[in-house]
């Protein structure tokens, strides 16, 4: 009986300190020093509405934008998830070859890069490889009536190696280059 | 080069942080008279009776504050719909859901069989699920402390409820706090606001979950629980936004898992011994990271005969910021050190690479959990030392204790049950509609399922083939009474076998004892490990994860 209460005793100190405690300190810094990360790194637009966040895919399908990699969820991001498939199940092959259709073909010339047909972990990766964004160039050129070089100075200048010289490839972010691009070229036309 | 650069950073790093990080916790777990005197008077103030226990009333005490931290968890999920710090409304749970996860998180393992985002309010998370991952990693902290006392020749264990608050305030604490601001300073969401609803580019309406993420993710990593605050845990981008709390949080997986052998060496006054520990543990480690990355970087099988460029491996299931080696790096670490968080989908790891997981989980000893691994390897120490004594001769000793049939008979059966938990369990669910009515595909893949399924619960790891249907009743019950016998045998039968120790004279070490601190100790310990541990399994790998490896056009 001594240990139950004793126990019990030590159970409300932790739960004092360990997550009350530690919950209010990590929770007062991170809204005092980096409010909008910690927040959800949201973005708004000049009319202050929120259009979504840095770090969360969202589906892009008119073809003035980059899109973004298939997601498991459908970018559901109150209910994230990967596919789970086994890699050589054949659903995967399925998968890919909708994507390849949509994305206009490819071949063994011009292969498309892996990043755009596989889904994400979590179904809301944010990022597309550069190859994945030079692929998507020039459909979007064509859609926005510029030259391809013109979407493509924009797309390398928001390329970075996420990991510094830790990795080799380079990622491009899909929201921000969307917004980049509304922002220096023209807003394209609504599509209905 | 990729590759090599980043696991020498982390594994490399992490061991050399390891070694003052084992310094402190000697310090903090284990005070010599007259340091630390002021927190061990608070810690008895608190904790009340607080004597020396013996290794039966240690046990006792720890058993009973586990039943404890059970019973106020299960009682936060179960009434949640009722409780504050639900800006978004989560409803009830279903009751086997909140058995299993009680049990799931007292024991240090987080299988979920839920997605956080979508049935916890934030009160269930902080309250009910991080508090149990700081109190169920002082526990295995608490209890390898008491274990090396003993072994160590004291008279005494020490004081549960003093030492799992040492563990918690004086070790988990401030490491958390240190790696949480980092990961506030990274990006993480930190925060008790509700969901945010964007308006997207194109005119669809997302709902973006968030929450008190950074301190969940922190104390999650460091004391191997693995649970994650969003259902695709770390591949969740708010879970991990970029290369670098990535890193950080694979340094938090390895950290205090090392930091335990160290600490070990040190209350047992044998640095050098657990510097081969370490060696051996290291050895491993490091095979099954060099496995599951060279695997890893073939390309996805269902692709060859598509027009795809897959430079970097297989892709799916992976996060573009994390780097390639992500996958396969964390993989291992979370699996050898019974954490359970992931970096990237297991289930879409390419076969051979989900072996390596698997691996991890059947040995369980490999670093290990916090506290836990060290007393598993502990084990395998036991059983090490009596085969070489037996093969040179001579009475099998282990720092000047007699290692007898009684220790022996012991250590056999935690690491016998351990099997019999994992394969028992995977020919029950693999036999009946059970299992097979659950798995993604009827073959060799939804066999690794079940069989990871099982692996994990039983090594309290956490991580799953996430294409199982694990949701449903029988798996809920099956894998929560897995999880508790999993957690509680292997502290148990090793109490009992330094209880035995401790009760018979201890000789002096003479050159003819068997020495611990050689390679030659080294080798037979990895052997031990690999016979006892690993081929014990062969069977089962080759039913799934070979199998599907050679099925493969």
């Amino acid at each position: 009986m001594s240990d139950f209460i004793s126990g019990l005793r030590v159970a409300a100190a932790t739960m004092a300190i360990c997550v009350a405690g530690y919950t209010a300190l990590i929770l007062g810094f991170a809204q005092a020093v980096t409010p909008a990360t910690a927040n959800g790194s949201l973005v708004t637009n000049e009319d202050g509405e929120i259009v979504g966040s840095r770090l969360i895919a969202q589906a892009f399908t008119s073809p003035e934008y980059f899109w973004p990699r298939p997601s498991a969820v459908d970018y559901d991001a109150a209910g994230a998830g990967g596919s789970n498939l086994s890699p050589a199940n054949p659903e995967l092959a399925e998968r890919a070859e909708a994507l390849i259709a949509s994305h206009g073909g490819a071949t063994e010339e011009r292969p498309i890069p892996a990043d755009l047909v596989t889904a994400s972990g979590a179904g809301l990766d944010p990022h597309i490889s550069l190859e994945g964004a030079l692929f998507q160039a020039p459909r979007v050129a064509e859609a926005r009536g510029v030259a391809p070089s013109v979407v493509t100075a924009v797309i390398r200048d928001m390329a970075y190696a996420p990991g510094a010289f830790f990795t080799e490839g380079r990622i491009v972010n899909v929201l921000e280059l969307n917004l980049a691009l509304d922002a220096e070229l023209a807003a394209p036309a609504v599509t209905e | 080069m990729d590759h090599v650069s980043v696991i020498l950073f982390i594994v490399g790093g992490t061991a050399l942080l390891s070694l003052p990080l084992g310094a402190y916790m000697k310090w903090a777990m284990d005070p010599a008279p007259g340091q630390a005197d002021r927190w061990t008077g608070l810690f008895q103030t608190i904790g009340g009776a607080s004597a020396d226990q013996d290794w039966k009333r240690y046990l006792v005490t720890l058993l009973v504050f586990n039943v404890i931290m059970f019973t106020v968890t299960f009682a936060i999920l179960a009434l949640q719909q009722w409780l504050p710090l639900n800006p978004d409304a989560r409803g009830a749970l279903d009751p086997t859901l909140v058995f299993n996860t009680a049990a799931s998180f007292t024991t240090n393992t987080n299988l979920q069989h839920y997605s956080g985002e979508v049935s916890m309010s934030y009160l269930s998370q902080l309250a009910g699920l991080m508090w149990l991952q700081f109190v169920s990693a002082a526990t295995g902290i608490a209890a390898l402390a008491a274990l090396a006392r003993g072994i160590a020749g004291r008279p005494a264990l020490g004081n549960f409820l003093v030492d799992v608050q040492r563990a918690s305030f004086l070790v988990l604490l401030p490491v958390a706090v240190v790696v949480a601001l980092l990961m506030v300073l990274g990006g993480m969401p930190m925060t008790l606001q509700g969901s945010a609803v964007a308006t997207t580019l194109e005119g669809a309406m997302q709902t973006i979950a968030r929450g008190p993420v950074a301190a969940f993710l922190t104390i999650k990593q460091l004391g191997t629980n693995g649970g994650g605050f969003f259902g695709p845990n770390a591949t969740h981008p708010l879970e991990n936004p970029t290369f670098w709390t990535n890193a950080l949080a694979m340094v938090a997986i390895l950290l205090i898992p090392m930091a335990c052998v160290w600490m070990f060496g040190r209350i047992v006054g044998r640095t050098k011994h657990a510097a081969v520990i370490f060696a051996v543990m290291a050895v491993f480690i490091l095979v099954k990271i060099t496995g599951s990355v060279a695997f890893e970087s073939a390309p996805t099988p269902a692709f060859a005969e598509l027009p795809v460029s897959e430079d970097t491996g297989n892709l799916e299931g992976k996060e573009l910021r994390l780097g390639a080696t992500t996958g396969p790096l964390w993989a291992v670490l979370t699996t050898s050190t019974s954490n359970g968080s992931v970096g990237a989908m297991h289930d879409s790891l390419n076969p051979l690479t989900g072996l390596m997981p698997m691996a991890g989980m059947w040995l369980n000893a490999t670093f290990g959990g916090v506290g836990v691994g060290m007393i598993n390897m502990f084990l395998y120490i036991v059983v090490a030392v009596f085969v070489a004594g037996m093969m040179v001769g001579r009475t099998p000793e282990y720092l000047g204790h007699k290692i007898e049939a009684k220790e022996v008979r012991f250590a056999v059966l935690a690491l016998f049950a351990h099997a019999v938990l994992i394969l028992g369990g995977t020919a029950l669910f693999a036999a009946t509609a059970l299992g097979q009515a659950t798995v993604q595909d009827p073959g060799a893949h939804g066999f690794s399922e079940i069989l990871y399924e099982f692996s994990s619960a039983a090594a309290n790891n956490g991580s799953g083939f996430e294409g199982l249907g694990d949701g449903s009743g029988p798996w809920n019950i099956a894998t929560g009474i897995v999880m508790l016998l999993g957690r509680y045998l292997p502290i148990i039968l090793p109490f009992a076998i330094v209880g035995s120790l401790m009760a018979k004279r201890r000789a002096t070490e003479s050159a003819g004892t068997l020495g611990v601190e050689d390679a030659t100790f080294g080798t037979m310990l990895g052997l031990t490990v690999v016979i006892f541990g690993a081929l014990t399994f062969l069977p089962a790998a080759a039913l799934g994860p070979l199998a599907e490896h050679f099925s493969l056009p």
